[in-house]
């Protein structure tokens, strides 16, 4: 037998090592058949098919999908984007909440989110201009299904639900746009209010409903604060599950046109 | 009689050239009556199966006259091949009716004559022993009707899951660069005595903004419009009934949007940048921009 270099052989121990443990008890009961994680991974129609239908993300995608449909040209990964933004704004708003109280202090958070904690600056204005960027890109999505035409038959339903997402989207920015409670987030607020306040009949009580009061206090702040982090997050999630769940029971993505 | 396809005539063709150890193109010349049938001497060994209860008979006697050497290989003595699964392999594989001329019964030839009636027709030569002719095309047909044709799919992985993938990562890498360079604003503390001047709604409302202020809200009750819009538009898939995708078929609807979204923008833009204290027109060049969701962006420059 021919004498192995050092090299080779560490190599060759790196390999063996790592196929026993990829082809082990524990990364066999994480990773189902098929995934590219497991040992032995090879790149095959089966494998293609398993890595989908074998995975969590079975959930999202069906195992094939029509082929215009994977143009980027044809969704512009407009709804993708936009789910994927709401991902990023749940996770920044999250290490957020960790440095924010809905009280009289909150303009202080906020200040010493920016000037004391480490990477606190990056993660607000992630926070925020990921908000506008998604009511951006859901607008634009919106706008891709409707010249499109994907909003008809069988995909009316969808629309109704993609106006009710467009909605939550824009309640969840606008409630946020107070937290900060500077002048910029009392006064916009008050001013998106005094809108809602001129409903004819119950312009009042819609008012008073959206301030807790007679104008924009800490309590209007608390109010904005558990719709903005809890209520309306949940409330879109749900309407996003229904949302995914009948663009593929719909027939997958509409078109060609 | 049907038009036989080409590739069954083909098949056909080999499968009478196997049997008669002739050259298939020979075959399918003889088919088409540009040649002489071949003639053959010995019986073919279906129908001695069937006719016979000695097998001694069927034992192939040497051929002679046949011009062309027939290399068929004799029938083992305990034959098993039924008619009925010969019968059924043809078919399956052929997706042919194979119909065995047996000598005995006559009736099983009387059609043939009957169908030489028109030039182009396909000539089996009846005269001649032959094992198999193609009697009719039998177009495939599943039990099932299929609802839906099928679609031309691609699988999701890779050729979905990677540009999305590749989307995600950009967008990620522009909104971290943007967050890097671009400060979100944060004025003075809240302050309910001290009114801005001019008080701007997010951008997103600003359009709005605009619109109302060119009627007094309180008499033009513009939140049933507003709210009328909102259920309208929900509706809109049950109000155009015009099936058409194709923007050149919809003209109407595609015309419709793109005045809405121009005059949004339109108005948009006015809220944002020409829009300055007690909502007078401004200019953003001369007087500036009173806008300050972009505040650090403004101060930038
Ligand atoms: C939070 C907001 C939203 C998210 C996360 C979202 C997500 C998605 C995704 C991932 C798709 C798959 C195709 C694609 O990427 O284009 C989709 C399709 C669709 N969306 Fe949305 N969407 C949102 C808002 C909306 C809005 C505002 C509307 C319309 C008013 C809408 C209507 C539709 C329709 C009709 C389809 C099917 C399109 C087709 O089959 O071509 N969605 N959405």
């Amino acid at each position: 037998m021919q004498k192995l270099s050092l090299r080779d052989r560490i190599k060759e121990a790196r390999v063996s090592a790592t196929d026993s443990f990829r082809g082990g008890k524990l990364m066999s009961s994480i990773f189902r058949p098929g995934s590219p994680f497991r040992k032995g991974y090879v790149d095959s129609p089966r494998n293609r098919s398993y890595v989908v239908m074998n995975n969590v993300l079975y959930h999202l995608h069906p195992v094939k999908v029509k082929r215009h449909g994977v143009r980027l040209s044809y969704t512009l990964c407009l709804g993708g984007l936009s789910f994927f933004l709401f991902i990023v704004l749940t996770i920044t708003g999250i290490w957020l909440m960790f440095y924010f109280r809905p009280t009289e202090l909150a303009y202080v958070d906020i200040q010493a989110l920016q000037t004391d904690i480490a990477f606190g600056s990056l993660v607000r204005n992630m926070h925020r201009w990921g908000a506008h960027l998604m009511v951006l890109v859901v607008f634009l999505h919106m706008s891709r299904v409707f010249y499109h035409g994907a909003y008809k038959a069988p995909r009316e339903f969808n629309w109704v639900i993609g106006v009710i997402l467009l909605l939550l989207t824009l309640l969840l920015s606008f409630t946020g746009y107070l937290l900060p409670w500077d002048q910029l987030a009392i006064w916009a607020v008050t001013v998106g209010g005094n809108m809602a306040g001129y409903t004819p009949v119950i312009g009042a009580q819609a008012k008073f409903g959206l301030f807790a009061g007679l104008e924009a206090t800490t309590a209007t702040l608390l109010r904005f604060y558990v719709l903005h982090v809890l209520f309306l997050p949940f409330i879109i999630v749900i309407f996003m599950a229904v949302h995914f769940w009948r663009v593929r029971k719909d027939g997958g993505i509409s078109g060609p046109l | 009689m049907v038009d036989i396809p080409e590739h069954l005539l083909k098949r056909a063709a080999q499968a009478r050239a196997k049997a008669l150890g002739i050259s298939v193109e020979k075959a399918l010349a003889e088919m088409k009556g540009q040649e002489d049938p071949t003639i053959v001497s010995k019986e073919p060994e279906v129908i001695a199966f069937e006719e016979v209860p000695t097998p001694a008979a069927e034992t192939p006697a040497p051929v002679t006259e046949t011009p062309v050497p027939v290399t068929e290989t004799p029938a083992p003595a305990a034959e098993t091949i039924s008619p009925v699964k010969e019968e059924h392999a043809a078919e399956t594989t052929e997706k042919v009716a194979a119909v065995k001329i047996e000598q005995k019964p006559p009736a099983a030839k009387a059609p043939a004559p009957a169908k030489v009636d028109t030039p182009d027709e396909v000539d089996f030569a009846p005269e001649v022993k032959v094992t198999q002719r193609l009697l009719t095309v039998v177009k495939a047909k599943p039990i099932q009707k299929p609802v839906s044709e099928p679609v031309d799919k691609v699988n999701t992985w890779p050729h979905l899951m990677l540009p999305e993938f590749v989307s995600l990562m950009a967008m990620t890498a522009f909104l971290i660069l943007l967050s890097a360079i671009l400060q979100a604003p944060l004025l003075e503390e809240a302050n309910p005595n001290v009114t801005p001047n001019p008080a701007k709604a997010p951008w997103y409302f600003l359009g709005l903004q605009e619109l109302l202020s060119y009627w007094d809200p309180q008499i033009a009750g513009v939140m049933i419009p507003l709210v009328l819009g909102v259920v309208v538009w929900m509706a809109f898939p049950y109000i155009d009934r015009n099936p058409e995708t194709h923007p050149s078929k919809r003209k109407f609807a595609i015309m419709f949007y793109t005045f809405f979204l121009a005059g949004a923008g339109v108005l948009t833009i006015i809220g944002v940048l020409f829009r300055g204290p007690g909502w007078n027109w401004t200019y953003p060049w001369i007087d500036g921009i009173w806008f300050d969701d972009l505040l650090d962006w403004i101060h930038f420059e």
